[in-house]
C-alpha cells in the first residue's frame, strides 16, 4: 500500500516536471538564445570550475538587463560534466543535438577539451575555452581566450634570462600533456638561445604528489653550482603546496631560486598560508591587482554577484569577460547567432580586456594578450614586477618544436588548422 | 594616484548636492593629473632630489618606487640612524605602514584589524589605529636582499657572537666594494675567533676577483677546508671553466678544493637520502598503524581508513580555528582531540555497519567505502571542496642546520619522532594493558576468549575506535605536511594497506619495518628513476613480492594465522 502509494506520487511528479519542461520548451523557441555553459560543479576540478560558471551566469545577467543580444533574452543551460573526461563529450553532445545551445563556454583541462573537440567538430557547435594551455591545436570550432605558450612560458623565461639574469633552469611539473608539452617547448627555446643541455633539468612528479624533500633537495643541489638558478613549475593542483612548503621548510628563498609558476592565481593561493611563498613568481595575463577602471568595475560586479567581498578574481575568468564579448559582438555584428556566420565574422573582432589593452581575435582563433610577472605579496596578491611592451599575438604551433615549426593556422584565408607553409599543404588534422 | 583615489572620495562624501560633486571630481581628477605629472618628474631625476637626513629619507620612502627604494636603503645604511635597524627590520617582515592621510610612517603590530603603532625615530607607542587606513609599505626580491643585508650591517655590532657570525654570512651573499670595506673595518675591532674566521673567509671571497693573480691564489688558500655552499659557488666557476681565471696555479687551487667539497658533499647526500626515506617511511608507518590493528588485529578491510585520518587532519584546522593567535598549543591540543573525534567516529562506524558484516570481508569493503565517500561528502558540505591550510608552528617549520652541507628539516625531525612514539604507546597499550591482552584475546580466538567472559562485541568497538583514533593522530601529522582537503585521505589509503601486507598482517613491528624500508627504498630510487617511475617500481616489486610470500615480511605464526 505505502510504496504503491510512493510510485503514484512519483509518477505524478514525474509527469508534472515534463509538462513543466514542455511548457517552457514550448515557450522560448523564438525569444531566447541558449548558452551552453560546460564547466565541472563536481569532482576535483570543481574548485575552479564553478567560478568560471558564475562568471558566464554573472555576463549573461549583465547582457540581459541590457536588453540581451538581437532583441532575445539570454538563457544559461548549465551541465556538470562533473571532473569526468569522457562525460564532458556526451554532456557536450547533449548541450548541441538535445539543447541546440548558440555558443558554449566551458572546460578547463587540456584532456577535457580533447574530449569535447570531436563532438563539436561533428555537431559544427562553437566553445570559447578560456585557460592558458599547450598550444599545437587549432580547430575551427573553438576560441581559445586563454594563453597559448608564446603568451605565457616563453615570456617568463625572457624574464627570468633577461632581468633576473638565470642561467640554470629547473623545468618542474606535474606528469601529464600540458606540462610535457610546454616543457618540450621551453627546452627547445632554452637550447636555442644558448643554455647547455646540463643547465637543465627536467623533472615530473605524479598528481597530488606531496612528499617533496627529495625533489626540492635535488633542486637545492642544482641549484648551488655557481650560475643563477631558477624554477619553471607546471605542477598543477594540490601538490603546489607541499612543495611551497617544502621551498620554505628548506630554507630556498625567492631571492635564491625564485619559482616561477604558470598555474598558481589568486585563487590557488586563497586557501594557502602564503608566508612561504613570499616573492615568488607567477606568470599570467591578467592580476586581480592591476588598477585599470574596466578591472575595478570588474571587481565590484563579481563581489556583488557572487554576494562575497573576499572571492578573488583570476585569469581564465577574465579571458571568459573577453570570450563572451567577442562572441556578442560577432552575433550583433552577423545579426544571427548561427554559428557559421558567427565563426566566419569573428576573426578580427576587438573588445577592451580588463588590463587597460586591446584583444583581438586572430585569424588563428587565438587572441592577442598583455603577459605579466607578479611576485607573490603577503595577503595572497601579485605585484607586478614586469610586463609586455603591448600585447602578444597568440600562436597556435610553437615555433619551438620541429614538428609543428612550419604549420600555421588560418580559418579566414587558408581555411586550414594546420597548414604546412613548406610542403603548402593542409593536413586536415587539427589537434 | 593612490592618495588621489582617497582624496576624490572623501570630498565626495563631504560634497552634499550631485552636481557639486561631479564639479568636485572634475576639478581634482584634474588636479591629481596635474599631481601626477609632478611626481613622474620628481621619480625621473630622484638621484639628485633624495633627502639626505633621516626624517626626510622616511617621508620619501611611502612614494618612492622599488629602484628608489633601494637607494633609500643604501642612504639609510650610510647614515646609521639610531633605531634604523628596527625600521629596516619591520620593513623586511611587513610590519612598517604608512598612515594614507598625511603619510607618516609607523612600525605596527596587527591584532584583529586594530594596528598597534610606534614611532620609527622614537620607538615610543603612538597609540592604535584602523587597518584600512594604512598601507603596508612594500618590498620585492631585490629590496628583501638589500634589507637583508643592511640588517646584517647593524648587527656587526651586535654583542653576541652569534648574531654577528649570521650577520657576516648575510653580508657573504652580496658582496660588493661597501660591504667588503664594512667586513675590513669590522675585522680590527673584533675580538671572537670564531667571528674574525668568517670575515675572513668573507673578504678571501671578496678577493677571487681581485686583479692581482697572487691575491686570488692566497685566496683560493685561504677558503681550502671551507665547505659552506658560497665558497663552493664561488670556486665551482675558477675550477672547472678555463677560461674563468688566466692564471693556472689558482685554477688548479681551486680544483683541490672543490674536490675536498664534492667528497664531504657526496657523503652528507646519501645521509640525507636515508633521513628522507626514514621520514616518508614515519608518515606510511603513522597511516598504516592504525589500519595494522583494524585490518591486521580484526581483519576488518576499511576503505574509510583515509577519511578517518582526515577528520583527524580537520580537528587539527578546526583547533586552529579555536586558537588562531597560538599555533603550537592548537597543534598539540589537536593530537588528543583528533584521537577523540576519530575514536568516536570508527566506534560509530564499527556499531551501525561494519558489526553486521564481521567474517564478509567483500561486503565490507563495499560498506566501508560507501562510508568513506558519505565522509568526504560530510567534509565538502561543512568546510567546503577548497583545501584548507593549518599553518606550523614557528618550532616545526625551518632547518635544523647541522653544519655547512647537511641539515634536517624540523616538521619532519618531529613527524619522525612522533610516529615511533605512537609505535611504542602502541605496543605497551597492546601488550601490558587489560584491553590490549583481552583485543589479542579475541583476535586469536573469539569463542574462547567469549568463553572466559570477554565481552567479544565490546572489546571489537574499542579495538577499532583505538585503530580509528590512532588515524586521526596520523592526520594532525599530515595536516602539518600536505593540503587538508577532502581528498586527503583517498591519496593515502593504497600506500597504507601496502605498507600492512607487506609487512604481514596482524604484526605491528612488521607494519614498522615494511613502512620505514618502503620508505627508504622509494627515496633511493627517486633520484635515479623520478618520482613517478619510482613508485612504479616499489609497486612492482611489492606485488612480486605478494606472490612469492602472501603472508608478507612477517607472517603471522600459529592458530590465529590459519582462521584469516
Amino acid at each position: 500500500m505505502n510504496t504503491k502509494y510512493i510510485k503514484h506520487t512519483l509518477l505524478a511528479g514525474m509527469a508534472a516536471l515534463g509538462l513543466l519542461a514542455g511548457t517552457a520548451q514550448a515557450a522560448d523557441k523564438d525569444d531566447t538564445i541558449k548558452v551552453g555553459i560546460l564547466h565541472s560543479l563536481s569532482g576535483t576540478m570543481a574548485i575552479s570550475e564553478t567560478t568560471l560558471k558564475d562568471t558566464i551566469l554573472m555576463m549573461i545577467d549583465e547582457q540581459n538587463k541590457k536588453g540581451g543580444l538581437l532583441g532575445k533574452k539570454l538563457v544559461p543551460v548549465v551541465v556538470d560534466p562533473a571532473s569526468n573526461w569522457p562525460l564532458f563529450a556526451e554532456k557536450a553532445s547533449e548541450l548541441l543535438e538535445k539543447d541546440h545551445v548558440a555558443v558554449i563556454f566551458g572546460c578547463w583541462t587540456s584532456v577535457s577539451r580533447k574530449s569535447v573537440l570531436p563532438v563539436i567538430e561533428k555537431d559544427d557547435g562553437l566553445l570559447f575555452y578560456p585557460v592558458q594551455y599547450e598550444g599545437e591545436e587549432s580547430s575551427r570550432n573553438v576560441i581559445y581566450t586563454g594563453a597559448a605558450p608564446n603568451q605565457q612560458a616563453i615570456p617568463a623565461v625572457d624574464y627570468l634570462m633577461k632581468e633576473v639574469k638565470v642561467k640554470r633552469w629547473v623545468l618542474e611539473g606535474t606528469d601529464y600533456v600540458y606540462p610535457r608539452t610546454t616543457n618540450k617547448i621551453l627546452e627547445a627555446y632554452l637550447k636555442l638561445k644558448g643554455v647547455a643541455p646540463e643547465d637543465i633539468l627536467i623533472n615530473y612528479t605524479p598528481f597530488g604528489f606531496s612528499d617533496w624533500q627529495s625533489e626540492v633537495s635535488k633542486i637545492k643541489q642544482f641549484g648551488s653550482a655557481g650560475k643563477k638558478s631558477a624554477v619553471v613549475s607546471t605542477i598543477n593542483g594540490d601538490a603546489n603546496v607541499p612543495f611551497y612548503k617544502e621551498l620554505g621548510n628548506q630554507k630556498i628563498s625567492a631571492e635564491d631560486i625564485p619559482v616561477v609558476a604558470f598555474s598558481v592565481g589568486e585563487e590557488e593561493l586563497s586557501g594557502v598560508d602564503t608566508k612561504p611563498l613570499l616573492g615568488h613568481l607567477a606568470a599570467w595575463n591578467y592580476f586581480e591587482s592591476i588598477k585599470t577602471p574596466e578591472n575595478t568595475a570588474f571587481i565590484k560586479q563579481w563581489h556583488d554577484f557572487i554576494k562575497n567581498p573576499k572571492r578573488t578574481t583570476n585569469d581564465p575568468m577574465e579571458a571568459h569577460y573577453i570570450g563572451f564579448n567577442l562572441w556578442v559582438k560577432a552575433v550583433q555584428k552577423a545579426g544571427t547567432t548561427n554559428v557559421d556566420k558567427v565563426i566566419d565574422t569573428l576573426p578580427g573582432l576587438e573588445t577592451p580586456n580588463l588590463t587597460g589593452g586591446i584583444a583581438k581575435l586572430l585569424p588563428n582563433h587565438h587572441i592577442t594578450k598583455p603577459v605579466y610577472i607578479g611576485e607573490i605579496r603577503d595577503d595572497g596578491q601579485f605585484d607586478v614586477v614586469w610586463k609586455t611592451k603591448g600585447t602578444v599575438p597568440g600562436d597556435a604551433w610553437s615555433d619551438y618544436l620541429p614538428g609543428s615549426k612550419d604549420l600555421e593556422a588560418d580559418w579566414v584565408t587558408l581555411k586550414c588548422g594546420n597548414y604546412n607553409t613548406v610542403t603548402k599543404k593542409c593536413a586536415g588534422q587539427n589537434f | 594616484m593612490k592618495p588621489c583615489v582617497g582624496r576624490i572620495a572623501n570630498a565626495g562624501r563631504m560634497a552634499g548636492s550631485p552636481v557639486l560633486k561631479i564639479m568636485l571630481l572634475l576639478l581634482l581628477s584634474l588636479s591629481c593629473f596635474f599631481n601626477a605629472h609632478a611626481d613622474a618628474g620628481a621619480a625621473s631625476d630622484s638621484d639628485t632630489v633624495l633627502p639626505t637626513d633621516y626624517p626626510g629619507l622616511l617621508a620619501a620612502l611611502p612614494q618612492a618606487d622599488f629602484s628608489t627604494r633601494q637607494q633609500i636603503v643604501a642612504r639609510l645604511v650610510e647614515l646609521k640612524p639610531p633605531h634604523g635597524r628596527e625600521l629596516l627590520a619591520a620593513w623586511l617582515d611587513n610590519k612598517l605602514q604608512s598612515r594614507q592621510s598625511d603619510g607618516k610612517l609607523f612600525l605596527v603590530e596587527t591584532q584583529d584589524d586594530v594596528l598597534s603603532l610606534t614611532d620609527p625615530l622614537t620607538l615610543q607607542a603612538a597609540g592604535t589605529g584602523k587597518s584600512e587606513d594604512f598601507e603596508q609599505v612594500r618590498n620585492n626580491n631585490a629590496l628583501r636582499k638589500t634589507l637583508k643585508v643592511a640588517i646584517a650591517e647593524y648587527d656587526l655590532a651586535d654583542p653576541a657572537p652569534r648574531v654577528r657570525i649570521a650577520a657576516v654570512k648575510q653580508m657573504r651573499r652580496d658582496l660588493d666594494e661597501d660591504t667588503v670595506a664594512a667586513l675590513r673595518q669590522h675585522l680590527i675591532v673584533e675580538k671572537d675567533r670564531g667571528v674574525q674566521h668568517q670575515v675572513e673567509v668573507a673578504l678571501a671571497l671578496g678577493d677571487l676577483s681581485d686583479a692581482d693573480a697572487a691575491k686570488r691564489l692566497a685566496a683560493v688558500k685561504a677558503l681550502e677546508g671551507e665547505t659552506a655552499p658560497d665558497v663552493y659557488n664561488a670556486l665551482l666557476p675558477l675550477a672547472r671553466d678555463t677560461s674563468a681565471d688566466p692564471d693556472t696555479a689558482v685554477r688548479t687551487a681551486a680544483l683541490a678544493a672543490v674536490q675536498h667539497i664534492e667528497t664531504w658533499r657526496g657523503f652528507y647526500e646519501a645521509l640525507e637520502t636515508l633521513f628522507f626515506g626514514l621520514s616518508l617511511g614515519s608518515v606510511l608507518v603513522l597511516a598504516s598503524i592504525g589500519l595494522a590493528i583494524t585490518f591486521g588485529v580484526m581483519g576488518v578491510i576499511n576503505m574509510a581508513h583515509g577519511e578517518l585520518m582526515m577528520l583527524g587532519a580537520y580537528t587539527a584546522y578546526v583547533m586552529q580555528l579555536l586558537l588562531p593567535h597560538n599555533t603550537g598549543a592548537a597543534v598539540l591540543l589537536a593530537i588528543p582531540a583528533a584521537f577523540a573525534v576519530s575514536g568516536l567516529a570508527g566506534i560509530a562506524i564499527e556499531r551501525s555497519v561494519v558489526r553486521f558484516l564481521y567474517g564478509r570481508p567483500l561486503e565490507t569493503l563495499l560498506a566501508t567505502f560507501g562510508v568513506s565517500l558519505v565522509l568526504q561528502q560530510l567534509v565538502r558540505s561543512v568546510f567546503s571542496p577548497l583545501n584548507r591550510s593549518v599553518a606550523s608552528p614557528s618550532w616545526m617549520s625551518g632547518l635544523w642546520q647541522i653544519n655547512d652541507l647537511f641539515s634536517l628539516t624540523c616538521n619532519r625531525v618531529y613527524i619522525l619522532g612522533f610516529s615511533l612514539l605512537v609505535f611504542a604507546l602502541l605496543r605497551l597499550v597492546l601488550n601490558r594493558t587489560s584491553l590490549g591482552l583481552k583485543v589479542r584475546a579475541v583476535a586469536q580466538n573469539r569463542g574462547m576468549a567469549k568463553a572466559m567472559g570477554v565481552r567479544t562485541e565490546r572489546i571489537d568497538a574499542l579495538t577499532f575506535g583505538l585503530g580509528s583514533g590512532i588515524a586521526g593522530v596520523a592526520g594532525v601529522a599530515l595536516s602539518q605536511l600536505t593540503n587538508v582537503g577532502p581528498n586527503l585521505g583517498q591519496s593515502y589509503i593504497i600506500d597504507t594497506f601496502m605498507v600492512v601486507v607487506f609487512g604481514g598482517v596482524g604484526s605491528l613491528w612488521g607494519t614498522l619495518i615494511s613502512g620505514m624500508g618502503l620508505g627508504v627504498v622509494n627515496k633511493l630510487l627517486e633520484p635515479y628513476a623520478g618520482a613517478v617511475m619510482a613508485k612504479i617500481l616499489v609497486l612492482l616489486f611489492l606485488i612480486l613480492f605478494i606472490q612469492r610470500k602472501p603472508r608478507g615480511l612477517f607472517p603471522q605464526k600459529g592458530r590465529a594465522a590459519e582462521g584469516m
